[in-house]
């Protein structure tokens, strides 16, 4: 059973109030009239499907409804992060410590990731 | 290969059963071979099977990273069905279940297999409706079945509750005489003799770690125990097809998840049959040994954990106790979790790649040990003639860019 901060509610909720949506980041190609076959499968198909860490979109179903990204590791089911939509990730496979590459990660990313910390202590 | 028969049994008798040879050698690989089949599971193991048996590929190497029946092969619900909605699928799965009804006699081991009828109930009119569409095409392919009523469900299956007071009543189901179930551990027990009695290396306790790869062609695979060659590579590793792939740099549309199952302590015999329900999602059938072996649905999330949620198991079980009452105080033995591979259709993939000699036989999501031997049969077929064969063909990778889906949502079983 997960416990899930979800980033809008700022609050920790059982797994049951959630539903997994799949992989997150996923752009829907901006002029898909002259999108070849290959890229529009791409799109609509295929997805990373890594042993270890892994992007998802969720939404809080029961709670506040609304759409977040959970950075999370498929091998060990530790959760991460959740961050807001728009928002990017900290931790991903190339800096799985949450490491900011440029140094500078968001004050919200911050905060939140904190308190992530916090609660896992 | 000592054959099993009567004959032997009392011959063995003589000598207290010591003297049983060995089911399958533990050879050291060689250096190259034909065919390489990566993953020891039912399909692989069958895969190879048939290509030593009928295709006369001797030269074949069997790759498991575990043991043998250690994966999905032995954490399934031994179902056997080819109720299937599609032509294609169906003709797949109808071609597997051909090969079921001879396989005890073509492998001379004991597969258990029992056509006891499977039922896949409906709940809704639109369940009925379905139903109805699905049985019809079943029959238009030559698939036994039939629909059933209320009425018709409960004669079959007196202890389900087909009452007008459950939550989600039961209004008919769908009925394949044909279905049943198989013991698992003995179908890749009864592969893996079968494969090493015709030349086959079965190489377990062995890790592929990479592919070799030149000039967009396959020539073999690095394991933990050195380099072994092969022109014709087939990756049959089911939920760890989307790691595999990434290694030989292809890219599959794939998502991994822990599908569970779980058995009860055993019972006297109370239920003959299998009993599915896709509305209220639970499927059940009774071993020969008594216990009730139940499925669930997969976990809504991508996984690797060979567990699966407890959420799942919950919602589950609350299933099975309201299409069986008398089940409410079972105890449940244990619970365990296999690793299955999506496809957005719910079909399997069995595809050339753009790596020359390099095929794929995976995403057969939740249902795909029915299909066992009529995967190996199709697959090795393909391996052999390097052209798939033309019940494979339809399930190409490259139905995800052409648009020529197979949507088997309907038929699959699980939710996913």
């Amino acid at each position: 059973m997960f416990h899930i901060y979800c980033p809008y509610c700022e609050e920790w909720r059982e797994e049951e109030e959630f539903h997994a949506k799949g992989q997150a980041h996923i752009q829907r190609p901006l002029d898909p009239e002259s999108c070849s076959d290959e890229e529009w499968g791409d799109y609509l198909f295929f997805r990373d499907n890594p042993r270890g860490i892994h992007h998802e979109l969720w939404v809080h179903a029961v709670g506040c409804r609304k759409f977040f990204n959970i950075t999370r590791n498929t091998q060990s089911y530790e959760i991460l992060e959740t961050y807001k939509m728009g928002e990017q990730p900290r931790f991903t496979a190339e800096c799985p410590n949450g490491e900011s590459r440029d140094g500078a990660a968001s004050a919200d990313l911050d905060s939140q990731t904190a308190s992530v910390q916090e609660a896992r202590a | 290969m000592q054959r099993y028969s009567g004959f032997a049994l009392a011959k063995h008798a003589l000598s207290h059963h010591e003297n049983w040879e060995r089911q399958w050698r533990n050879p050291t690989p060689k250096k190259a071979y034909d065919v390489i089949i990566v993953g020891g599971g039912g399909h692989g193991l069958a895969t190879a099977y048939y290509l030593a048996k009928e295709f006369g590929v001797k030269n074949v190497a069997v790759i498991e990273k575990g043991w043998l029946g250690g994966g999905n092969t032995a954490r399934n619900t031994t179902i056997v069905r080819s109720n299937y909605l599609w032509d294609e699928a169906a003709a797949l799965y109808e071609h597997s279940m051909k090969l079921w009804e001879g396989l005890s006699q073509d492998l001379n081991y004991n597969v258990m297999f029992s056509q006891r009828g499977v039922l896949n109930l409906g709940h809704t009119l639109q369940d009925m409706r379905d139903i109805q569409r699905r049985v019809n095409a079943n029959r238009l392919n030559g698939v036994d079945g039939e629909v059933l009523d209320a009425k018709g469900v409960q004669e079959i299956v007196p202890i389900l509750d087909c009452s007008k007071n459950a939550r989600y009543p039961v209004l008919g189901a769908s009925w394949q005489p044909r279905g049943g179930v198989a013991r698992h551990d003995a179908v890749a027990w009864g592969f893996a003799r079968g494969a090493d009695a015709h030349g086959v290396d079965i190489l377990q306790q062995t890790e592929v770690t990479g592919f070799k790869i030149r000039d967009g062609r396959i020539y073999g695979v690095h394991t933990n125990r050195g380099d072994i060659e092969a022109k014709t590579v087939g990756c049959v590793t089911a939920g760890n097809s989307g790691v595999m792939a990434k290694m030989a740099g292809i890219k599959l549309p794939l998502e991994s998840h822990p599908l569970q199952a779980l058995v009860s302590e055993p019972l006297k015999p109370v239920l003959d049959t299998v009993v599915m329900s896709n509305h209220v999602h639970g499927y059940i059938s009774q071993s020969d040994k008594g216990d009730l072996v139940i499925g669930a649905g997969i976990d809504g999330y991508n996984g690797y954990g060979q567990r699966g949620s407890y959420t799942t198991v919950e919602h589950t079980l609350q299933a099975i106790v309201e299409m069986f009452p008398i089940f409410s105080r079972v105890r449940m033995n244990r619970q365990w979790g296999g690793i299955v591979d999506t496809c957005p259709d719910a079909c399997p993939i069995l595809s050339k790649t753009n790596v020359k000699g390099l095929y794929f036989n995976c995403g057969w999501g939740t249902g795909g040990f029915k299909a066992t031997p009529g995967s190996g049969h199709a697959f090795a077929a393909s391996l052999a003639k390097g052209e798939m064969h033309p019940l494979a063909a339809p399930f190409s990778i490259d139905r995800f860019h052409s648009g020529a889906l197979i949507d088997e949502h309907g038929a699959a079983g699980v939710a996913h």
